[in-house]
């Protein structure tokens, strides 16, 4: 089945009812300037319990948020998940209202790019449509997962889900953005255990545009494993280590701490950047971070931000130079340069990134180590994933202190590390780097080589 | 708000097609919800962000199998599409004639009476940009070399009916408002981030009557000594953790694992455990909805089932495990009326409400004063617990106590330990026993809890550090 049709009715069709009945509203109340982002998504998922479903669930979701400007120029905005003529019109009357408490200091604008030509992603477009295909398909590959080790005693975490979503932003100068996108997921997350030993879990997961494409071996393989391998774990001793981050370790802290690319978190004094931090070393000579939304392994990519801008790649940190910060149309008014297509919507617009490139110079003199994750002579930690970032991460302060699931690596054997946290200062790691491997590899969140670092505080739980 | 009572007959059409269908159960949720957020930041009001929104969530049991539908279209076709999807989930159809075993909803049971006011004495928008910008006011009057400060506030304003095949026909009005100050202070290379956090249910006039001025000063006091902070030095000593949202760690540790989501998918430690010793003596802890006021209290959960205050553990001994619908399908245990989503797009799981470890016989000052080398834990940052039981949480505020004296500030340090070793070393609770509201976030999506206890001490943990 490739059913690629809307509840509501499809493609830009929807957006233009939607535009006219906003104009024609937003003429009555004579409100002059306004603008609107909004989402609509068809959503399944399956979860399984040993071979029985457990929950099966489905949903039809949308959000919208208006803005408007009032005579004196300041923004209000209100969100709404209705989208019927009665909703539109007390969302617009709302955000009227909410203008009144506008930032006088700092008001957004339409961004300047907002109508400028944007790429087509063509991606493909296709969902299966059949819960009962998404639920034989999981029960397939929980019982496949258990019948790897015998002491994989369960899936406790596991679903598939796929999802149809468009997106879309319209003013009143007849900006238009629309985009759809289908997305299909997997999760596996086993739990083992062994005789007289404490349980160890470890999971995987893999996304794709379309549910055919939907690398569910892949997955079982990478779970299967990792959990089978961490069955053998021992206690770390409390000490500095040289340690290894995989791609997806690497790119989660990076993530975690985002804020030093982020106009909006420099200009509120919560970055550990400053404006004048463009131009100036902030890490090792052979590192160089992109964000770039397009990259065709970003399987979410959509080609606007929240106010229209395109997306587009951008050079963050170049030969560990900071080069450029991610925008916002205020921000970017701020700073004297163009929005970067990494906005929200709203009165105080957030930026984030989409997809962060990782990459190493593999010619630069500095990059020199003999340093390989897959057979290095040297003992190290190789953190295979960091946990719990939302609470051991300090953006504003640049430190952290983080539960990891790892190895350590003695003479090319690994051993699964029982329960630590590493902690540190971002700073610390960037210019502590030794080695960025040339291999870059794809996750679901960016692309990353292996990035070694030194002398890292490692805290084994006794 | 815009929620009818008279779409009984609806809901009994949709439970009835359900039932005939050949579920066991049909469950119809239905919300409105009026929401608005502000953020201040110094001197000016930087976000007002008000969100309105309805939507209905269907779900429907065969046997121990359950299927969810959410939609935002509550017109009688819009129900009726999601029914048949979530019919169509289980394998059922409404082409089956099956016996219809619903005997018609109960008479409404109708919590609202009297919070239909509420909206009128919630303070306005411009009440509420008053307040906040004179936390921030009295943030800059106590701070010292603070260089952002902010305050915010939340409300949810939220109707709602839930009707089931059981009879259940029930209708609610929630009100749940969070504000708090931060701060980052800085002084050259330092920083130091600290907030507050504070949330009511079911108090319309809380945000007007927040003594903001002391909040600031608490939090001014605070960041002042932390700016200056050494990092804390990794090892395991024992911990004091000061009572309010020091029970986070209670919350996050052990808490979600008296849920009985956590039975289902076997990965709870204390599964088979019931009116065995899992902790110290010192240790009873409950789980209630019933608190007035309290940031957790509710008047029926998300099932339609009015609260039940739950004795966790008794003097270290479990007792009971925190239930909804398909928790008590699916392991016998009966409901507590912990049935709690964020919305309408969320099937209901079992979640905490207000938790605690109740009060001790000792005073805060005995467990400081009998500890010749540890940390004192006066504010927890967040925190986060793995599949089976290991849980880490960072210290935001933290004190070395030596030979029974508090001392130096310290930071960066992280707890981390696993529920099933630490619960049996909480030796000694203290009689201030305190809550705090939080947001907790688990598989029915973010739902507002409190957590509390007295001040603990906890014999020994392992403390993440530089």
């Amino acid at each position: 089945m490739n059913n690629t049709d809307m509840p509501y009715g499809n493609d830009s069709t929807k957006m233009q009812v939607m535009y006219d009945q906003i104009k024609s509203i937003a003429n009555n109340e004579s409100i002059l300037k306004w603008d609107v982002g909004a989402s609509t998504s068809i959503d399944t998922s399956v979860q399984v319990d040993k071979g029985e479903a457990k929950q099966l669930k489905g949903s039809q979701r949308q959000a919208l948020t208006i803005r408007v400007w009032n005579k004196k120029g300041l923004i209000g905005i209100t969100n709404t998940s209705d989208f019927t003529k009665d909703g539109l019109k007390k969302a617009l009357l709302g955000a009227q209202k909410a203008s009144e408490f506008g930032n006088k200091n700092e008001t957004p604008e339409f961004s300047p790019l907002c109508k400028e030509e944007i790429d087509e992603l063509n991606r493909p477009l296709s969902i299966n449509g059949d819960i009962q295909d998404l639920f034989n398909s999981l029960k397939i590959a929980e019982s496949d997962l258990l019948d790897r080790h015998e002491d994989i005693k369960a899936i406790p975490y596991n679903g598939i889900a796929e999802s149809l979503s468009e997106r879309f932003y319209f003013n009143c100068e007849s900006a238009f953005r629309y985009t759809k996108i289908s997305q299909s997921s997997i999760y596996l997350y086993a739990m083992a255990q062994q005789e007289n030993r404490k349980p160890r879990s470890a999971g995987s997961v893999r996304i794709s545009n379309c549910f055919d494409d939907l690398d569910i071996n892949g997955c079982i393989n990478e779970a299967a494993e990792k959990t089978i391998a961490h069955l053998n774990y021992q206690n770390i001793s409390t000490d500095k280590y040289l340690v290894c981050f995989t791609p997806e370790a690497f790119l989660d802290l990076i993530g975690a701490f985002s804020t030093m690319f982020n106009a909006r978190s420099v200009l509120d004094g919560v970055s550990i950047s400053k404006k004048e931090s463009i131009g100036k070393q902030i890490a090792v000579p052979f590192l160089s971070i992109f964000d770039n939304g397009l990259h065709p392994s970003n399987i979410g990519a959509c080609p606007f931000d929240g106010e229209g801008t395109p997306t587009k790649k951008i050079c963050l940190l170049r030969n560990g130079i900071l080069e450029n910060f991610l925008h916002s149309e205020a921000t970017a008014r701020s700073f004297g340069v163009l929005p970067t297509g990494h906005a929200g919507i709203g009165a105080k617009v957030s930026v984030g990134p989409d997809w962060l490139d990782v990459r190493g110079d593999n010619n630069s003199p500095q990059n020199k180590e003999s340093l390989s994750y897959k057979d290095s002579t040297r003992d190290f930690v190789l953190i295979e994933g960091l946990n719990a970032l939302h609470a051991g991460v300090k953006p504003s302060q640049g430190s952290f202190s983080l539960p990891f699931d790892g190895w350590i690596v003695r003479n090319g054997e690994k051993i699964s590390i029982e329960a630590a946290t590493i902690a540190g200062d971002i700073n610390q790691v960037l210019n502590s780097i030794i080695k960025v491997e040339a291999e870059q590899i794809i996750t679901t969140q960016g692309i990353s080589p292996h990035i070694w670092v030194e002398d890292l505080k490692i805290t084994g739980e006794a | 708000m815009t929620l009818e009572t008279n779409s009984k007959q609806i809901l009994e059409t949709v439970i009835s097609k359900g039932s005939s269908a050949g579920a066991d159960i049909v469950e119809v949720f239905i919300e409105s919800t009026d929401s608005v957020s502000l953020l201040a930041e110094n001197d000016i009001v930087t976000s007002v962000s008000p969100s309105f929104g309805v939507g209905a969530g269907i779900r429907v049991f065969k046997g121990a199998k359950d299927g969810f539908v959410s939609t935002n279209d509550l017109s009688p076709t819009g129900l009726d599409e999601a029914l048949i999807k979530a019919l169509g989930m289980l394998g059922l159809s409404t082409n089956e004639q099956n016996t219809d075993k619903f005997n018609g909803l109960e008479q409404l049971r109708d919590y609202t009476l009297n919070k239909n006011k509420w909206i009128d004495l919630i303070p306005d928008l411009e009440e509420t940009r008053e307040i906040l910008l004179t936390g921030t006011k009295f943030l800059d009057v106590y701070g010292k070399k603070i260089s952002v400060r902010r305050s915010s506030y939340s409300r949810i304003l939220q109707e709602v009916i839930v009707a089931a095949s059981d009879g259940t026909y029930a209708k609610d009005i929630r009100l749940n408002q969070s504000f708090g100050l931060n701060v980052l202070a800085s002084d050259a290379d330092k920083r130091a981030s600290i907030g507050r956090r504070y949330g009511t249910s079911s108090s319309p006039t809380t945000l007007k009557e927040w003594d903001a001025e002391s909040s600031a000063q608490e939090i001014c006091e605070s960041a002042g000594k932390m700016l200056y902070a050494d990092y804390v030095e990794a090892g395991q000593m024992p911990v004091i953790l000061a009572n309010k949202f020091g029970g986070v760690i209670f919350h996050e540790a052990c808490g979600h694992l008296l849920e009985t989501t956590q039975l289902e998918r076997g990965t709870s430690p204390f599964s088979d455990q019931i009116d065995k010793q899992i902790a110290n003596t010192a240790v009873t802890a409950i789980d209630e909805g019933v608190t007035e006021g309290a940031f957790g209290s509710i008047s029926i959960d998300d099932e339609g089932m009015e609260p039940v205050k739950t004795k966790l553990i008794e003097n270290g001994i479990l007792k009971n495990f925190i239930s909804d619908r398909a928790g008590e399908i699916r392991t016998g245990h009966k409901r507590t009326g912990s049935g709690r989503r964020q919305g309408h797009n969320f099937a209901a799981a079992s979640r905490m409400r207000n938790t605690y470890i109740a009060a001790g016989e000792y005073s805060p000052e005995d467990l400081i004063e009998s500890t010749n080398n540890g940390l004192y834990c006066k504010s927890m940052g967040g925190g986060s617990v793995g599949p089976t039981g290991q849980f880490n949480f960072s210290v935001e505020e933290g004190y070395l106590i030596k030979n029974g004296k508090l001392t130096n500030p310290v930071k960066g340090a992280t707890l981390i330990g696993e529920a099933k070793e630490v619960l049996p070393r909480i030796s000694m609770c203290a009689n201030d026993l305190d809550l705090a509201a939080g947001f907790c976030g688990s598989i029915s999506g973010n739902i507002n809890v409190t957590v509390g206890q007295p001040h603990i001490k906890v014999e020994s943990i392992t403390i993440g550090g530089r």
